[in-house]
């Protein structure tokens, strides 16, 4: 378990060195985390160390978002004043954006596969003179 | 006794410990309450967690930054919990290269339509700059979405709260809206929940199907990445 937060803390400092000196606009944990990725698909070697860890800590994720959501408070009287534009913002654009993701990535899977069923007829068809 | 309760209170408000006790008390009492509702995306254990800590907080007249000073301890771990999310994204991997085009060409649309329709429609109705910008990374994954909304002059705890509301909405609805767009792989479903409405759109797709669940999570990591690097190139163009 500690050797897993070493880990996960020292991606996050690299993540985040990285930010402030190349002035990027991708905040540090967001870095560590590609990095890490990174690091994974070259070398799965470390993924048995931190997994357990890992999980663990994603396991409880939503007990992390709690400190900031009682921001709210600080916030009331800014949500009070202009309820109707975030609420209609909110609710219109997650619809949208469940449209759009499904209606996309469903159009180009069943492009690719009508594309490659021509391809293996014409292949067996080329077997079989 | 009433100035000893007083003195002590008094003590105790002015460390750490309280906040964050009354953090994790409140957390695990909302969800029990969550698992009593049969994990019901209406009884979200953040949800309720943030109003039984603002109600105790109003209360007690205790000011947010006293309750932070002990809350921060949680609070630091969202940057090694978004660190560790490359372990999810990782064991995706042979799905990712399978339908790897596909996917980032809904994820590339989907991410762009999330921030570009709430920022216009926010600021078309007249909502303030620091809002329309709190809105902008609001489908990702907290910790991203509040870095995004520092990076780019947002107010990330009302981002955090956006967040929320935008998993909240997206896990409610999005059975009833992919039914109506007619679109059966439980792949996509899941992938487009996992975009647009982040962990608790995940948590939402996992119950429904393993498959769905698994590509919610890759939609929402991949999504975490996109929306860092694209809001905030975006923003610059939101007018002052």
């Amino acid at each position: 378990m500690l050797q897993t937060f070493a880990i996960l803390l020292v991606f996050q400092s690299v993540g985040e060195v990285f930010s402030f000196a190349l002035k990027l606009p991708v905040p540090g944990p967001v870095i560590g985390m590609i990095l890490l990725f990174c690091w994974l698909v070259l070398d799965n070697r470390l993924l048995s160390v931190i997994q357990g860890t890992a999980s663990d800590l994603l396991r409880h994720l939503s007990l992390l978002f709690v400190p900031a959501g009682v921001g709210i408070m600080v916030h009331a009287s800014r949500i009070e004043g202009e309820w109707m534009p975030i609420v209609i913002a909110l609710v219109l654009s997650t619809w949208l954006a469940i449209a759009a993701t499904a209606l996309v990535t469903q159009f180009l899977i069943g492009k690719s596969a009508r594309e490659d069923e021509p391809r293996k007829a014409s292949a067996t068809q080329e077997e079989q003179p | 006794m009433t100035p000893r309760l007083n003195e002590i209170w008094v003590y105790l408000a002015a460390t750490p410990l309280l906040g964050l006790t009354a953090t994790l008390v409140a957390y695990v009492f909302a969800y029990r309450i969550y698992e009593r509702a049969r994990f019901s995306p209406l009884a979200n254990p953040v949800m309720i967690a943030v109003a039984l800590l603002v109600t105790a907080l109003t209360v007690t007249g205790t000011p947010y930054k006293t309750y932070f000073d002990g809350a921060q301890f949680v609070h630091f771990l969202l940057g090694p919990a978004t660190v560790a999310l490359a372990v999810p994204l990782y064991l995706q991997l042979p799905k990712l290269r399978k339908h790897a085009l596909p996917l980032l060409g809904g994820l590339l649309v989907g991410s762009l339509v999330a921030a570009v329709s709430a920022v216009t429609i926010a600021w078309a109705l007249g909502a303030t700059r620091e809002t329309v910008l709190s809105l902008a990374p609001k489908s990702v994954t907290i910790p991203i979405a509040m870095g995004v909304a520092e990076k780019i002059g947002g107010l990330p705890s009302l981002t955090a709260v956006l967040v929320m509301a935008t998993g909240i909405i997206g896990a409610v609805s999005a059975t009833t809206l992919l039914n109506l767009l007619r679109i059966r792989d439980y792949s996509v479903r899941g992938f487009a929940t996992g975009v647009a409405a982040h962990g608790i759109g995940t948590a939402r797709a996992f119950q429904v199907s393993e498959e769905a669940g698994a590509f919610a999570a890759l939609g929402m990591g991949m999504n975490g990445v996109v929306t860092a690097i694209l809001v905030p190139m975006l923003a610059t163009w939101v007018p002052h």
